[in-house]
C-alpha cells in the first residue's frame, strides 16, 4: 500500500497508486458505514480541528462525521466569526492552533494557496477542504469512488464536466484526478466560465453542450454561484439553463447508461433539472454524499498513520 | 580636492559601446579622461582595479523609499545604503508614499531627508495627480522648481482620459516627463497573475497580457494628441512591443522601461504561491520574457530598473491574492542583470546603456557615461564571482527579494558618487 504524504493538499501531489490506495480503503469504510456499528478507533486519542474560513454545511458535516466515526476528538471552528474579524492573520491563527497540539487540521479558505501556506506553519497533518479556485481533493476522490463503484472501473471513461469551470476548485481537482487515471475529459461551458489555456491540460473543450455530451459515460455538473448569474459572466439564469442546464433531452445524447453527478448544493432549474437530479436510475448524487464520508475516513486514517510513524521515528 | 586614477580596469562605456581595458582619471568629482593609456599625474592616488569592470553608476528610475509614512519598511538611510551596495549611484524615487508626494512642501521634506541620509544621489519624482487619484493635476510647475524630475501616479492608472490629456498637455508646456503604468485597469481588476496555463492550474485570478497593450495603445493615442514627454514604466509583454515600436517610428517622445524581475523571472517562479514573486504587473510567460530581452537588446525598450518595492513580512506572509505586491531589488539589480550577460543575451555595454546611460539621458542628467566632464558616479564590479544570495545580508529594512537562496554571479566591489567611495566590499 502506498501513500507517503504528510498532508492532503491537492490531487496534484498524488500519484495513481496513492489514489487507488485511498479508494480501496474507502470501499472498506463504505461497508462499515452501512453496517450496524459504525465505529472504529483508528483515530482514538487524536484531535481533529475543522477550520472553515468559508461557509460550508455539507463538507464540514462530512469531515465531522468521518472524524467521529474513527474515534477522533473533533472540534469545529467557524472562522468567519472569529479572530480573523479582529485582524489576526492566517499564520497567527495557525500558530495559535498549533500550540494546542492538534493532529489533523481540516481547512477551507476562500483564497487559492492559503491551505498550502498554513500547512507550512503547523506540525500536524493538514487536509485541504477547498482553497479558493485551486483544489478540493476530497471532492475529486469521492467523485472517483462514486464513478468506480457505478462503472466498475476508473479508466478509459468519457467524462464530461459541465458549467462554471473557471471558478471551480472541484473541476480543477477532478481534471487532475481523472487525467492521472487515464480518462477522456471533456469540459463543457460558456467560454466566459472557462479558465484560460485550459485546453493545455489534456482536455477537450466544448461550448456546445449537445456536442460535448455525445457518448459520454459520466456527466458531472457543477454548481453555478449565484453572484455569477446576472450579466457578468452569462446573460441570465434562464438562458444558461436553456444552453447549459442538464435535462432529459440533453442527457439522451450521452450513453444510455451514463450517470449524472453533482457536488451539491444544487440549483434546481439552473444547472440541472430537478426531476433528473432525483432519478435514482441516472443520478448518483446521493451516493456522492455517502462516498464523501468514506473517502474522508480513508484519507484521515492514512494521514494519521503517517503522522504516528513520523512521530515514533522522531522520538 | 584630490584626484584618483583607476588603473588596470575593464572599462564599460555604454556611450561608445565599448568593453575594453584601460584607465580612468577623476578629478574634483568629475571624469577627466578615460582610455587605454593615461599617465599617472604626480598628485594622484592610483586605484588598481585588478582587471575588474568599471562602469557608469546605475540610474534607477522608480525606487520606492517608504518615507514619509512607512519608515519601518525602508528609510532614505537604508535605501541609500542598499543602493550604494548595489552600484546604484542615482535613485529616482517614487511618490507613492503615505501621504502621496504631490505638493512642493512634502517634496521639500523628502529632499531634505534624502540629502541628509542617503550616500547616493536622490532625485525625487512627484505625483501627476493629487493623491494619485486621477482627478486633479498637481502643481507641476512648483514641483519642478522644488526638484521633481518626473511626474507619475505609479501603478495607479489615470482612467479619466480628459484628466490625463490635460495633465499631459500641461506637463508638455513645463517640459516635464510623465511616467505612466500602461495597463487597462478594468481588465486587470482583481488579478494577481498573468492568465494562462499556470494561473489556471493554481486557481489565481489572472489578467490577460493584452491589458498592457491596451493601456499602452491608449497612452500612445493621448501622446499623439498632446505631444507630451512620456515614459512607460514597465513594458513586460510581447504583444505591447509592436505598438511601442510604431510610436517611436512615428516620432513621439516616448521611452519604455522594464524591471529586472520581468527580465530574469517568469510566472512559473511563483511555484507554490511564493508571495515574494508577486510583483506588479505580474510575472509573465517565458515567451514574453524572451521577447522583452530582445527588445532591450534592440533598444526598443530603453531602460532597465529595479522597481525596488519594500514590503515587510506581515504584508507578504499572506495568501497570494491578499499579499502585497513588489520586491526589493536595489542590491540584486546588478547581479541579476549579470544573468543576462552570462546567458549571452546582452553584453555589458548594452546592459549599462539600459541601466545607466539611457535613464540619465531621459532625465537630462550628464551622468551615465565615462566621458570627460561627466560626474564620477561609478561602479566597480566583478561580473564573474559566484555567490548564493542570503536575504539577511541585504541593507534594505525589508528583505522581500525573490532571489533569496539563489545562485548569482557578479557582485559590486565598490561604488563611487562624484569620485567619493560610498561603498567598498571587504
Amino acid at each position: 500500500m502506498s501513500f507517503d504524504h504528510r498532508h492532503l493538499l491537492g490531487i496534484e501531489q498524488l500519484g495513481p497508486d496513492d489514489i487507488t490506495t485511498i479508494l480501496d480503503l474507502a470501499d472498506d469504510y463504505v461497508t462499515l458505514n452501512r453496517g450496524p456499528s459504525k465505529h472504529s478507533d483508528v483515530l482514538a486519542g487524536l484531535t481533529q480541528i475543522n477550520m472553515f474560513f468559508e461557509n460550508s454545511t455539507r463538507t464540514q458535516a462530512s469531515f465531522e462525521i468521518a472524524g467521529k466515526r474513527l474515534g477522533a476528538d473533533v472540534m469545529n471552528m467557524a472562522m468567519q466569526a472569529s479572530s480573523i474579524k479582529k485582524g489576526e492573520t492566517l499564520i497567527d491563527t495557525a500558530l495559535t492552533l498549533n500550540a494546542m497540539h492538534p493532529d489533523l487540521l481540516v481547512v477551507r479558505h476562500p483564497h487559492s494557496g492559503a491551505v498550502d501556506l498554513l500547512a507550512q506553519k503547523v506540525n500536524c497533518a493538514v487536509l485541504n477542504a477547498g482553497d479558493g479556485r485551486h483544489e478540493h481533493p476530497t471532492q475529486a476522490l469521492l467523485d472517483a469512488l462514486t464513478i468506480r463503484r457505478a462503472k466498475g472501473r476508473l479508466h478509459r471513461l468519457n467524462i464530461a464536466i459541465c458549467g462554471d469551470i473557471a471558478h471551480s476548485r472541484v473541476a480543477r481537482s477532478n481534471i487532475l484526478l481523472l487525467g492521472k487515471t487515464e480518462n477522456r475529459i471533456r469540459l463543457i461551458g460558456p467560454p466566459t466560465l472557462m479558465p484560460s489555456q485550459i485546453d493545455q491540460f489534456g482536455v477537450e473543450v466544448y461550448d456546445d453542450m449537445n456536442a460535448g455530451l455525445a457518448d459520454v459515460d459520466v456527466v458531472m455538473m457543477l454548481r453555478l454561484q449565484r453572484e455569477r448569474m446576472d450579466g457578468g459572466f452569462i446573460p441570465s439564469e434562464r438562458e444558461y439553463y436553456h444552453r447549459y442546464g442538464l435535462d432529459e433531452e440533453k442527457l439522451a445524447l450521452a450513453k444510455p447508461d451514463a450517470i449524472v453527478m453533482h457536488p451539491g448544493p444544487m440549483n434546481r432549474g439552473v444547472e440541472i433539472d430537478g426531476t433528473l437530479a432525483d432519478d435514482i436510475n441516472r443520478s448518483v448524487i446521493q451516493d456522492q454524499v455517502e462516498m464523501g464520508v468514506a473517502i474522508r475516513m480513508a484519507a484521515m486514517e492514512l494521514l494519521a498513520r503517517n503522522l504516528r510513524n513520523a512521530r515514533s521515528s522522531a522520538a | 580636492m584630490t584626484a584618483t586614477l583607476f588603473t588596470n580596469a575593464r572599462l564599460i562605456d555604454p556611450e561608445a559601446g565599448t568593453d575594453a581595458p584601460g584607465s580612468l582619471l577623476v578629478r574634483d568629482g568629475r571624469i577627466v579622461a578615460a582610455g587605454a593609456e593615461i599617465a599617472l599625474p604626480e598628485d594622484v592616488e592610483p586605484v588598481d582595479c585588478h582587471g575588474k569592470c568599471l562602469a557608469p553608476g546605475i540610474v534607477d528610475i522608480g525606487v520606492k523609499v517608504c518615507e514619509p509614512g512607512e519608515r519601518h519598511k525602508e528609510s532614505y538611510r537604508s535605501a541609500g545604503l542598499a543602493a550604494a551596495a548595489g552600484g546604484v549611484t542615482t535613485m529616482v524615487t517614487r511618490p507613492d508614499t503615505i501621504p502621496t508626494i504631490d505638493n512642493p512642501e512634502t517634496l521639500e521634506f523628502v529632499t531634505r531627508r534624502a540629502n541628509a541620509a542617503a550616500p547616493v544621489n536622490v532625485l525625487p519624482m512627484a505625483a501627476l495627480t493629487k493623491g494619485r487619484e486621477g482627478r486633479e493635476m498637481t502643481e507641476i510647475g512648483f514641483l519642478m522648481d522644488a526638484g521633481a524630475v518626473a511626474f507619475t501616479d505609479c501603478d495607479h492608472v489615470v482612467t479619466n482620459t480628459k484628466v490625463f490629456s490635460r495633465a499631459l498637455t500641461y506637463a508638455r508646456a513645463c517640459g516635464a516627463l510623465v511616467i505612466a503604468h500602461p495597463q487597462e485597469p478594468g481588465l486587470s481588476a482583481g488579478s494577481c497573475a498573468t492568465s494562462g496555463k499556470f494561473a489556471s492550474l493554481r486557481g489565481l485570478p489572472a489578467v490577460s497580457p493584452m491589458a498592457e497593450r491596451m493601456g499602452l495603445d491608449r497612452d500612445i493615442a493621448l501622446l499623439e494628441m498632446t505631444g507630451a514627454r512620456y515614459h512607460a514604466d514597465q513594458i513586460t509583454t510581447a504583444r505591447a512591443l509592436p505598438a511601442l515600436d510604431r510610436a517611436k517610428r512615428n516620432g513621439l517622445d516616448i521611452s519604455a522601461g522594464v524591471s529586472i524581475h520581468h527580465l530574469t523571472l517568469n510566472e512559473l517562479d511563483v511555484a507554490d504561491y511564493r508571495t515574494f514573486f508577486k510583483v506588479k504587473p505580474p510575472l509573465r510567460s517565458e515567451d514574453d520574457r524572451l521577447a522583452v530581452i530582445d527588445a532591450v537588446h534592440s533598444g526598443l525598450i530603453d531602460i532597465i530598473c529595479s522597481m525596488h518595492t519594500p514590503q515587510d513580512e506581515e504584508s507578504k506572509r499572506l495568501p497570494f491574492e491578499e499579499a502585497a505586491s513588489g520586491a526589493v531589488a536595489l542590491e540584486t539589480l546588478l547581479p541579476a542583470a549579470m544573468r543576462l550577460y552570462h546567458g549571452d543575451q546582452l553584453d555589458l555595454p548594452t546592459l549599462f546603456t539600459a541601466l545607466s546611460l539611457n535613464p540619465a539621458r531621459r532625465l537630462g542628467l550628464d551622468s551615465g557615461r565615462l566621458a570627460p566632464g561627466a560626474p564620477a558616479d561609478l561602479v566597480l564590479f566583478d561580473p564573474d564571482v559566484p555567490f548564493v544570495l542570503d536575504r539577511a545580508t541585504l541593507q534594505s529594512k525589508s528583505r522581500n527579494t525573490p532571489f533569496d537562496g539563489q545562485r548569482m554571479q557578479g557582485r559590486v566591489l565598490a561604488t563611487y558618487v562624484a569620485g567619493t567611495p560610498v561603498y567598498r566590499r571587504d
